[in-house]
């Protein structure tokens, strides 16, 4: 793990100099900003139950959607295109912490594009003068939410550009599958021939990979020591996955 | 390792590498002594790339063994990449980076001490002759200016080995003649293989080749070795003008080899060009040109024709075809 500093602080700086990392900045924070105002206007017509925080939350999907894909296509896809992976290889450098390196990056820029949503929430306190509107523990449970689920999100836009050599293709690919994650295993949780006595352990995988179940229990402040290990679990297979993809292609290149 | 005395810097035996059932490389042996430039030549196609790319542990071969400076590569990968300075074919370079940038970034991946990473980037950007565009952006350079980044970052390490995949490819006479130069101040301290298709450039800078082809070896040895070996003869050129009927009895007093091979059409002052081949490697010019004028012969040139690294090339090449046409267990070494 010598070199995963050099290469993490490598790809931070590549990341920082690209005008792609500006231009998704740019269209995540003019979202959560037209989302946040959105929020606050229905807010203002009618008393809600809810704290705004847990509605803004709530629709994490939609900057996860264009945000992973934005960030992580590039990364070993570019790599393998332009043929620098064979450079990288032949230096005393292993390819998990290539793939560790660019992984670390692309979540840190994840985490700190989210961290740029706290904004939101700061210009809410000094305005608008009331309490109710700004409830902690919803801010730091979504906060946290989202931190621990990027974790899986970033590993799996990670393993789909190991996937392509066309930074289009591993894009679309992450998509797909952060969809069929968040929507599809949702979509699962719904139907009804898991309800069959012989399918229930399946049923139970289901409900337990339920994204949408476990952002509800971070939002109203339970941390279930199960949910973080189904994100770690998956972080580490996703990027085990991406180790291997890199080195097959090696093989068969 | 229980080494001789003087290690092989590269050690290759037996090497074979398959593609899906196809041999890019087959059988291939030898070894490289510290300090010696080698070239490596070959038809594409030939199993160069591959080979190279073995060397440098990119690729794990189907059998044999490859040892860079004592250390086999399929078990010690770490300590084979420490060693060598690698440069691919088509020299890929990320981008978006500076060239200063890019040097730092891989001098820490090649784990030169933050302390003394500043000024060996400004010995190798002065060896490449690269300080004028040291902040400019890779991307953004020429072809020529490429090449030398990746010669540039090849030395950095001062790695006792270097491996260069066709270096010299797309750049202008003028910076082939600086990147010769290169190369040639590396003898001696670095042992440097290279690929070519530029078959001079080679024949001035390798103190030996090795010409590959359908994944063999089918030539080895100094150029000068070469010529003799595959071509196994001298050949000369005369242009006279005269009786030229008793040339070839002529020609067998003073070498009973010696013999006519083609004869050119006189021109206005009634002087041929005449072509004449031989075994034996002695110069026999000036024997030629003493009986040649005894016979009352008109000579206005005699010429030794030297034949080029290209003529060698093409021979060992084509005669390694023959050799696989006419069958294909036929060994490959010339």
């Amino acid at each position: 793990m010598k070199h995963f500093l050099t290469i993490l602080s490598h790809e931070v700086r590549m990341l920082l100099v690209s005008p792609n990392t500006y231009i998704a900045a740019v269209a995540f924070l003019a979202l959560m900003g037209f989302i946040f105002t959105g929020i606050l206007e229905d807010y203002s017509k009618a008393v809600m139950d809810v704290s705004p925080a847990s509605v803004f939350f709530q629709l994490y999907y939609l900057p996860v959607f264009f945000m992973v894909p934005l960030l992580t296509s590039k990364c070993l896809a570019e790599e393998r295109r332009l043929g620098t992976i064979e450079t990288l290889l032949t230096t005393p450098v292993t390819t998990t912490e290539v793939v560790l390196g660019k992984y670390g990056a692309a979540y840190l820029l994840y985490i700190a594009f989210w961290g740029s949503t706290s904004g939101l929430f700061y210009i809410l306190k000094r305005f608008a003068g009331d309490a109710r509107l700004i409830d902690p523990g919803p801010i730091v449970g979504g906060y946290l939410f989202v931190s621990v689920s990027g974790l899986l999100f970033v590993a799996i836009g990670v393993f789909a550009s190991s996937l392509s050599k066309n930074q289009s293709v591993a894009g679309i690919l992450s998509l797909t599958f952060l969809v069929a994650l968040i929507f599809g295993v949702r979509y699962l949780g719904g139907v009804s021939w898991l309800d069959r006595e012989a399918l229930a352990p399946l049923k139970d995988a289901v409900q337990y990979a339920q994204i949408n179940q476990h952002f509800q229990d971070f939002t109203r402040g339970v941390v279930d020591t199960r949910e973080l290990l189904f994100y770690l679990s998956g972080t580490v297979l996703a990027l085990i996955f991406s180790v291997l993809s890199v080195e097959a292609k090696l093989l068969h290149s | 390792m229980s080494a001789l005395p003087p290690q092989p810097a590269i050690e290759v035996t037996h090497l074979v590498k398959a593609y899906a059932g196809v041999l890019a490389v087959n059988d291939i042996s030898f070894t490289v002594p510290k300090g010696e430039i080698i070239g490596f030549l070959g038809p594409n196609g030939a199993g160069k790339s591959t080979t190279m790319r073995i060397l440098t542990g990119y690729l794990p071969a189907t059998s044999g063994q490859v040892s860079i400076c004592g250390y086999a590569v399929a078990s010690e990968p770490d300590a084979v990449k420490r060693r060598i300075g690698y440069m691919p074919e088509n020299n890929p370079l990320p981008e978006e980076m500076r060239v200063s940038e890019y040097l730092y970034f891989r001098g820490r991946l090649k784990e030169i001490a933050r302390s003394k990473l500043g000024s060996r980037i400004d010995e190798v950007l002065e060896l490449c002759d690269l300080k004028r565009v040291r902040h400019k952006i890779i991307g953004k350079l020429s072809k020529g200016f490429r090449q030398r980044v990746g010669i540039a970052e090849c030395v950095l390490a001062e790695p006792p080995v270097i491996i260069m995949d066709e270096p010299t490819i797309g750049l202008d006479p003028h910076q082939i003649l600086i990147v010769r130069d290169l190369i040639a101040s590396l003898r001696g301290r670095m042992t440097v293989l290279i690929s070519s298709h530029i078959l001079p450039e080679i024949e001035m800078t390798c103190d030996r080749v090795l010409i590959i082809n359908q994944g063999r070896i089918v030539a080895e040895g100094t150029p000068e070795d070469l010529r003799r070996e595959v071509l196994g003869q001298s050949a000369y050129e005369i242009e006279a003008a005269g009786a030229l009927g008793s040339l070839p009895f002529l020609l067998g007093t003073i070498d009973p080899g010696l013999s006519v091979a083609s004869e050119g059409k006189a021109d206005a002052q009634g002087f041929r060009t005449i072509k004449l081949k031989t075994l034996n490697p002695e110069d026999a010019g000036e024997a030629i040109l003493r009986a040649c004028l005894s016979e009352g012969l008109r000579v206005r040139a005699l010429s030794r024709a030297h034949p080029t690294l290209e003529d060698v090339f093409l021979a060992a090449t084509r005669r390694s075809w023959d050799a696989v046409a006419e069958n294909p267990k036929a060994k490959g070494q010339g």
